[in-house]
């Protein structure tokens, strides 16, 4: 009797310590399948020492909190729900009042305003369960930049926990679309935050502006634009507004119409070239743009039309679009043109190739029938496409800088016209969300993570 | 207001010649009516438009031929629209034009720049065969941004598929 007691003693004592060891596993959010069970996470308002500091800590606590929410890998707590008053980071937190809310992760912070005004954002993130600190940091910095902060201590915690680099500290360059008085189609660049805060417009009403990439620094981009009445390749300084003409001497030097198109120019990830579908006698071909040396050289001689090329990131291969075989198809190449593989072979019109961040796939637009698809395909061609989603129009995806989110121009019929809007999926196909950009928006342009 | 009109009774009647083309993925071109497209160019005078101006040439030769879905061919009636606008021009050999490409906006945007590029070079090569002197013709690609017709049907994307010559620089001012 005392044996089978001790016996089922033993046994209950098994099941326990199993059921610890599988609680005990460390925290880890798989960003494949997040969004599949998001990880619930608490976020009480950052502590702060005055009324100045307890204000910016909640705003800071927003923002933090709409970051995660948003990557649909994350299941924020709804505060009303919270036990424990956190009022001093340097204390351990109740965890019991934590984990019977379901919370798995606590984030909490504090703000402290020093006497030069500068702010001290300090946070730790804690395991719940295992009742340890996953993460403790602070930054100190201007007080304007609270939300750039806000958005590194997002990325801090998305990284701790997903393994993956965070995108929240970044900004998008668009297209904002309108109509003039008469009516007249408007499209300006607009950049803001990646959560849609701090908008503002980089070109005027006068002229269209079109397409726009972001250089590996952040610091300026490429872009299309209408000043001269054709649509010529552009290149903006972010920091001081200056702006010229890519092309138009290196067109003539190479023997082509300085007057002719010069389309959408993507960086090479050293930032030293540009890619670029310029226009020749008998057509569109792919050319390489030396920023130093400023020339330009032909990558291909096709008579049909070779547009949108895209860099690998290693800067290797360049994937183009193009109709050489009859409907417009998805081709990779050298940097210096050789090698040219098709690597689609579906029924429609395949645009748009965009290659990923992470090197491995390549995002695209497809036409077929009436609908529009965002899809990826591996870069070597290998496998099948994935579709990721599917409507009435569907143009310009754009990686999130670590190659998990896609962002892209949606369509939408309504009875004055079709509506254009930014959304983003993940590469699950999961999380489609619209951006919160001010009124109708297109062509986005994600920069990299800022440092 | 007028102009307004216009264009509203302009794109009825298209929309009722064309109630026998063919399906919206059809490959073949398809042939809007010339008179069809809506003319922007202010009210034209009581006792018709000035010998050798833009509405002249408008009335005289048409200013716009049109392709089909994801097409840069010239069709017959786009040829014919074509030398009409060659003799105009012959007539008036001042007259310097700009042809410009637009699409349809069932294309992604680069995509269409440069169809559009095409469909304006297919319309440029077609004049200068007709003896246009090719110093007098300029093109641009407006792609799909300059639409003539702004709604979500076929009826709007055939319009919308075409070549547009306007008269710029001549020895008249409007």
């Amino acid at each position: 009797m005392t044996r089978l007691l001790a016996l089922a003693a033993a046994l209950v004592a098994s099941l326990v310590f199993t059921g610890l060891s599988m609680a005990q596993e460390p925290l880890r959010v798989d960003v494949t399948r997040g969004n599949l069970d998001p990880l619930p996470i608490a976020l009480p308002d950052f502590a702060g020492e005055s009324e100045e500091a307890l204000s910016r800590g909640s705003d800071i606590t927003r923002v933090v909190t709409n970051d995660l929410a948003s990557s649909g890998l994350f299941a924020p707590i709804d505060p009303a729900a919270y036990i424990e008053d956190i009022e001093n980071i340097d204390l351990r937190p109740r965890f019991s009042d934590w984990r019977v809310i379901d919370a798995s992760a606590l984030l909490v912070g504090s703000v402290t305003i020093q006497d030069d005004g500068r702010l001290v954002v300090a946070f730790r993130l804690w395991d719940t369960r295992l009742e340890e600190q996953l993460l403790g940091l602070q930054y100190r910095t201007a007080p304007e930049n609270w939300r750039r902060v806000a958005h590194k201590v997002a990325d801090a915690v998305y990284q701790r926990l997903t393994g993956e680099e965070g995108y929240f500290n970044t900004r998008i360059v668009y297209v904002a679309e309108g109509r003039g008085i008469e009516g007249e189609p408007l499209r300006q660049l607009a950049i803001m935050d990646q959560d849609g805060a701090n908008p503002s417009f980089l070109t005027d009403r006068s002229y269209m502006a079109l397409l726009p990439n972001y250089s590996p620094n952040s610091q300026e981009i490429t872009y299309v634009s209408f000043l001269e009445g054709q649509a010529t390749t552009y290149l903006y300084d972010l920091e001081t507004g200056r702006q010229e003409a890519l092309f138009s001497s290196a067109m003539r030097s190479a023997g082509l119409d300085p007057d002719g198109q010069s389309l959408s120019a993507r960086f090479s990830p050293d930032g030293e070239s540009l890619a670029v579908s310029v226009e020749t006698r008998s057509g569109h071909d792919i050319h390489l743009y030396d920023l130093r040396t400023r020339s330009l050289d032909r990558l291909t001689q096709h008579p049909a039309d070779d547009v949108e090329p895209s860099f690998s990131p290693d800067g290797e291969r360049i994937v183009f679009s193009s109709s050489r075989g009859g409907g417009s198809q998805l081709y990779t190449m050298n940097r210096d043109g050789s090698d040219v593989q098709r690597i689609t072979f579906g029924n429609g019109r395949y645009t748009t190739p965009v290659w990923s961040p992470r090197g491995d796939l390549i995002a695209f637009t497809k036409q077929s029938g009436g609908t529009f698809s965002l899809g990826v395909v591996r870069a070597d061609g290998s496998g099948i496409e994935r579709i990721l989603f599917e409507g009435y129009f569907v143009d310009t995806p754009a990686w999130s800088p670590n190659g998990r989110v896609l962002l892209f121009t949606r369509g939408e019929p309504r009875t004055d016209g079709t509506r254009y809007e930014i959304w983003s999926v993940d590469l699950a196909g999961f999380n489609l969300r619209r951006l919160a950009t001010g009124g109708m928006a297109s062509d986005p342009a994600w920069s990299p993570l800022i440092e | 207001m007028n102009i307004k009109l216009f264009a509203i009774a302009a794109l009825g009647a298209f929309a009722t010649a064309c109630a026998s083309t063919p399906p919206a993925d059809d490959p073949e071109p398809i042939e809007p009516p010339r008179s069809a497209e809506p003319v922007d160019r202010g009210p034209s005078e009581p006792a018709g438009p000035t010998p050798g101006s833009t509405e002249h040439f408008v009335q005289t030769a048409g200013d716009r031929v049109f392709f089909g879905l994801d097409r840069h061919d010239l069709t017959n009636e786009a040829r014919e629209t074509l030398r009409r606008q060659a003799a105009w021009l012959a007539s008036y050999s001042d007259a310097r034009i700009l042809v410009a490409g637009n699409c349809d906006e069932r294309g992604t945007r680069e995509y269409n720049l440069a169809l559009g590029a095409r469909r304006a070079n297919a319309a440029r090569d077609y004049l200068i065969s007709q003896g246009v002197d090719p110093s007098r013709i300029s093109t641009v690609s407006y792609g799909k941004e300059r639409p003539t017709c702004t709604q979500s049907n076929e009826q709007c994307w055939a319009i919308n598929r075409n070549a547009t010559t306007s008269i710029v620089g001549s020895g008249y001012t409007n």
